[in-house]
């Protein structure tokens, strides 16, 4: 079974570098439903760790459907049926034995929209540590919400008012307390759907430093509508179109040289 | 390129830059000519419309920076687009350098024009001619976009060469022969570098159109042996 989990993916200029990498997350043959109609048709993946990887493609391609694959994040929806082969480290998510908490812990995720809770800011990033029992002492989930906070380039900016509500801060803040409040329980991949899109430049800025920073420790995954966000973060690039993976290569490639016509198009705005 | 933007001032931007870069290519190419009429037939006035002609590439070679730079900012081009717009930015300044070249033989050519006639003049018109047949090629291959024109101009360059080492030599023995004519050899030496620079420009451009066309570089040496 395992063997046939290394058949390659599309066309990869760059191999070589791909095979250097660790691969953190696989998908073989995912296709997904929302009652009869198909939104993912045999998407084969491969995630490298340490890495981000970006999703792009039009409106209703597919990409956000799929980020939510990875966390089965799309459980939650009734009449949606995912099938295939999903992976992190070699094991399948899917699997019955699987712990979908657990899973999300270590697959987060960062929404469109920041999505503080209506608490405190500390409470905001304790929360899920507190929940998952990863701490045991006051002093330790206070060490462990600073250093989510610092991680998440935001401690500065609000050490002095922990107790203020996290709602209170700005667009650009609420969303590095929703990624402090992802990275708080230590995941190994961490989903972003366009994290930016609600953000202003110099917010977005922000957020993509960030991204830059968060690699060392993470595994990103990206979905994106700037295709040149696409470019600045990511080391790998995924283009779907109507459910469909159409390529996937080294972003350098795919925004200079893409191989395939409907990337191109796609890419330059010339898409339809 | 395969259709056209959904944003329609994009096309015509890229239009008007393209359009400016084959101006640019139709003066480089009259600048060779007038300066192989200056050097083979001594028309002193071709040699001065050629040396005054020369800001206006340079002119135009600024205009396609702004273009070029104005793009970048507003569209942030990106494949087949990107490739274009950059390349662009090295092909106009390819034209400008061909044409200080052509400005360059036309000043020797009126040094020349009083001394004795040369012998290697008649070769040094014929190589003429072979860089201006391969610049109006290849300026032609990147209005139309067409790599394979493009790439016989490419080809090409290996004459040029030959024919330059062999001018060299050529040129060489009237000094020796009668070395009172080294001052005029020196300068036909100089024409001579200065085609065979033309020639290597014409070939950069078709290299850069190469990668415009289809995203990957030529490699030289791995052809040659080929």
């Amino acid at each position: 079974m395992s063997e046939a989990l290394t058949t390659p993916v599309a066309a990869v200029s760059s191999k070589a570098v791909a095979a250097a990498r660790e691969i953190k997350m696989t998908t073989r043959q995912v296709d997904l439903w929302y009652g009869d109609k198909q939104a993912l048709y045999g998407v084969d993946l491969d995630i490298n760790g340490n890495e981000v990887t970006s999703l792009i493609g039009p409106s209703g391609c597919g990409k956000s459907t799929f980020l939510r694959c990875l966390n089965r994040m799309n459980d939650t929806i009734d009449i949606c049926r995912v099938d295939g082969d999903i992976r992190l480290d070699g094991d399948d998510i899917y699997d019955r034995r699987v712990d979908v908490v657990e899973l999300r812990a270590r697959v987060g995720m960062v929404f469109q929209k920041p999505n503080p809770f209506p608490k405190s800011i500390y409470d905001n990033v304790a929360y899920g540590p507190r929940i998952h029992g990863l701490v045991n002492t006051k002093a330790e989930l206070d060490e462990l919400v600073e250093q989510s906070l610092s991680r998440a380039a935001l401690w500065n900016e609000v050490k002095d008012r922990l107790a203020d509500p996290g709602n209170g801060l700005s667009g650009g803040q609420q969303q590095r307390l929703c990624i402090a409040r992802a990275i708080a329980v230590g995941p190994e991949v961490i989903l972003m759907d366009e994290p930016c899109s609600a953000l202003d430049p110099i917010a977005t800025a922000h957020i993509e430093e960030l991204i830059d920073e968060l690699k060392r420790e993470f595994t990103i995954v990206i979905v994106t509508h700037s295709m040149q966000q696409a470019a600045r973060v990511s080391q790998r690039t995924a283009f779907f179109h109507l459910g469909k993976l159409i390529e996937v290569g080294e972003t350098n490639d795919i925004f200079t040289s893409p191989q395939h016509q409907m990337t191109q198009d796609y890419i330059t705005g010339r898409f339809g | 390129m395969s259709s056209e933007h959904i944003v329609k001032s994009y096309d015509s931007d890229i239009d008007e830059m393209v359009n400016t870069i084959a101006e640019m290519g139709g003066l480089a190419e009259a600048q060779v000519a007038g300066a192989l009429a200056a050097l083979t037939q001594r028309d002193m006035a071709a040699a001065e419309r050629v040396i005054t002609s020369d800001q206006r590439l340079d002119a135009l070679e600024e205009k396609v920076d702004q273009m070029a730079v104005r793009l970048f900012a507003l569209r942030q081009p990106m494949a087949v687009d990107l490739r274009l717009i950059a390349m662009s930015l090295k092909i106009s300044n390819d034209l400008e350098r061909i044409g200080d070249y052509a400005s360059s033989v036309a000043k020797r050519a009126k040094r020349l024009a009083a001394e004795p006639k040369l012998k290697a003049i008649g070769s040094l018109g014929r190589m003429g001619h072979l860089v201006q047949d391969m610049l109006s090629d290849v300026v032609d291959a990147y209005v139309e976009r067409d790599d394979r024109k493009g790439m016989s101009v490419w080809h090409r360059d290996e004459q040029v060469d030959e024919f330059y080492d062999s001018l060299f030599r050529e040129i060489i023995t009237y000094v020796l022969e009668d070395p009172r004519t080294t001052s005029a050899c020196i300068d036909l030496l100089f024409v001579a570098k200065n085609l065979e620079r033309i020639g290597d420009h014409a070939t950069n451009i078709a290299e850069r159109l190469h990668y415009v066309v289809h995203g990957d570089r030529i490699n030289r040496a791995r052809s040659e042996t080929a």
